[in-house]
């Protein structure tokens, strides 16, 4: 029993990490929450159901819904947040303008879609692993084994390429990154694309997992995913994945022995706790402010 | 748009010249909030006034944390909830009057605000508006599973109505107009004390500049949550009052959507304004009853407001540069033409309303 609940949150964990890393990526630039983000996660499962509705298969599907996220990600940045950065606008305005377009996706879903809860078919089905006295389901493995693969993909793009150089950079000091050549702007287009594109396939494997897709189901995974972040220390990537497996672990045993009720309280009660005792995150360090 | 907004001060401006004789408004406005439901006599009217009435006061108390501390808070539906349970409980089950149920009801959303803000607000303002976000989810998910107490998702009805001497307050005898009227003065009348007082100078301190607030020796984290326990404490406040003038709540009617239409009243009225707050609930509450055709969008509405407003006027409808000068207090004398850079002085003696 405590076995089993240890693969189903370190499942359902894994995905957290993939939206808490779209947190981690944008905060890292712009030192901004992107409330947005748990939308964008919904946008994405919705359009991964359109594909897969039309018969094009789940990876076919998977994928252009990794398009039209990451473009809605952009388009986010670009109408929203970008003349806003123009303006040197304060950073209260910035964080209220994600709340607003998180509710304008979230609505529009909802109008679009119908607010009602729609079916989506299970992804990898193929039965029941057992090992020992545990079943695993192929699900589980799949949604593991993508996620832990995507996670390393970011890794890398973060820290073995030219991009990710930039994006370090830019994550430093702006200002000297813009004098080192980086071109700044592309560096956050690029950052909000991978955010969407993360957002997108957790999105996906997660209406796999439950098989039900609906418009607010944004709103508690992002807060959970938030949770994760700043668990793990919000800005830093793998911070953000060691927070999503403790949060989606903790989830699994509080769904198992407090009841279904209380399950989605387990991050707040998390979230709330990291800030007292340390609201840096487990990896975080202190930041300290220049004049 | 932008144009849009310059027009807009540019009225307000000449708006400006007709004196203001402020003894004969506050009488002329007296006379007609006192006398309103005679004039527009109708029931379904006078329920959406008291309803921006409710919202006013709900705006007000958030708009002492966002627009006057410069804190986002996200979770004010949950405050508004636990003020309505926690007078229709007390009231329902133990036959308490509602005049003894609303201050206590108040008082328990003010100790929550406590409870929330105190590990929150030493922190970044982002972690306030994410921790109230889940906390108005959590405090929804135990109004929805408790259901000894909280009759889960059927919620409470035939909450009693107040009674004042053995007259029951009813919206049909214009009770209720006048029992939210004397709650909406009050509120006012508090708020504007605070902002008026040394506290509300260290809140606008700080949302100016936190750390140049710090500096000057303003205790930030004291301060942040003096608003949000205040704060907290109205609109637990306008919750018993809406609980006891609807006279059945459940859980949905308190859910982000209320805390986002609060944001949105405070945001399009103008942050860090008073009369921005009575405006912008004014707006946005009658609007969905005025253009019905926009029914099904109006929570997209909301959503734009907060975008467009931030994108071209920051400020709100109301808000913007003051033109008088910052009074200072006695005993502390600037001379302004003695200065060498006295018009960068002057400019910034101007503009203590600052622009957000």
């Amino acid at each position: 029993m405590i076995l089993q609940q240890l693969i189903n949150g370190l499942a359902l964990g894994m995905v957290y990490a993939l939206i808490a890393v779209g947190y981690s990526l944008v905060f890292g630039i712009l030192r901004l929450v992107n409330f947005s983000h748990g939308s964008v996660y919904a946008f994405g499962a919705h359009i991964a159901m359109v594909f897969v509705g039309m018969q094009f298969g789940i990876i076919p599907a998977l994928i252009l819904s990794i398009i039209f996220t990451g473009v809605l990600g952009i388009a986010i940045d670009k109408i929203a947040l970008a003349p806003l950065r123009a303006k040197k606008s304060k950073a209260i305005a910035a964080l209220i303008t994600t709340i607003g377009v998180s509710y304008i996706i979230q609505n529009l879903l909802m109008i679009v879609f119908g607010s009602q809860t729609k079916f989506f078919p299970k992804l990898f089905d193929y039965g029941n692993v057992h090992i020992g006295g545990v079943s695993i389901s192929t699900t589980q493995l799949f949604i593991f084994g993508v996620s832990l693969a995507l996670l390393l993909l970011l890794t890398f793009i973060i820290r073995k390429t030219k991009i990710g150089l930039a994006m370090r950079a830019v994550e430093q000091n702006p200002k000297a990154a813009n004098l080192m050549g980086i071109d700044v702007d592309f560096v956050i287009t690029f950052t909000f694309f991978l955010g969407g594109a993360s957002a997108a396939i957790a999105g996906t494997l997660i209406s796999g997992y439950y098989q039900v897709v609906y418009p607010t189901m944004g709103f508690l995974a992002g807060l959970k995913a938030f949770s994760a972040a700043v668990l793990g220390g919000i800005g830093i990537l793998h911070g953000s994945i060691v927070g999503g497996l403790i949060v989606g672990v903790s989830e699994s045993y509080a769904a198992a022995f407090l009841g279904g009720g209380y399950r989605d309280a387990v991050a707040f009660v998390i979230l709330i706790i990291v800030l007292l005792v340390k609201p840096t995150g487990l990896f975080g360090k202190k930041g300290v402010v220049k004049v | 748009m932008e144009k849009i907004s310059l027009q807009f001060d540019r009225i307000k401006e000449k708006m400006n010249f007709i004196k203001p004789n402020k003894k004969r408004d506050f009488l002329l406005l007296a006379t007609l909030i006192l006398a309103l439901p005679y004039i527009i006599n109708s029931q379904y009217l006078l329920r959406i006034v008291i309803m921006i009435g409710v919202y006013s006061i709900l705006a007000l108390s958030l708009g002492l944390v966002t627009g006057y501390a410069g804190q986002v808070s996200l979770g004010h539906a949950a405050f508004y909830a636990i003020g309505a349970y926690f007078s229709a409980v007390l009231s329902v089950n133990f036959g308490i009057s509602f005049f003894i149920t609303a201050p206590i009801a108040a008082i328990a959303a003010a100790i929550c605000g406590l409870l929330l803000g105190l590990p929150t607000l030493r922190l970044s303002g982002t972690y306030l508006a994410i921790t109230t976000l889940g906390f108005c989810e959590v405090v929804r998910m135990v109004l929805l599973n408790w259901e000894k107490v909280t009759n889960g998702p059927l919620g409470i009805n035939r909450i009693p109505r107040p009674s004042l001497l053995g007259f029951d307050l009813t919206l049909a005898n214009n009770g209720m107009y006048y029992l939210m009227v004397f709650f909406l003065v009050f509120t006012t009348v508090v708020m504007l004390a605070i902002v008026r007082s040394k506290i509300g100078r260290a809140m606008m301190a700080i949302r100016e500049d936190e750390l140049a607030a710090t500096m000057m020796g303003i205790k930030t984290t004291t301060y942040k949550v003096i608003a949000f326990v205040v704060s907290a404490f109205f609109s637990g406040l306008a919750g018993a009052f809406y609980a006891h003038m609807i006279r059945f709540i459940d859980p949905n009617t308190f859910t982000f959507d209320t805390s986002i239409m609060i944001l949105s009243i405070v945001i399009l009225g103008g942050m860090g304004t008073i009369k921005g707050m009575f405006l912008g609930a004014a707006i946005l509450v009658s609007f969905p009853e005025v253009l019905r055709f926009l029914q099904e969008y109006r929570f997209v509405v909301y959503g734009m407001v907060l975008v467009l407003m931030m994108r071209f006027r920051p400020q709100g409808i109301l808000g913007g540069q003051k033109k008088t000068a910052y009074k200072l207090p006695k005993g502390v004398i600037v001379d302004i033409n003695s200065n060498n850079s006295s018009i960068e002085v002057r400019e910034a003696m101007n503009t203590v309303e600052e622009v957000i």
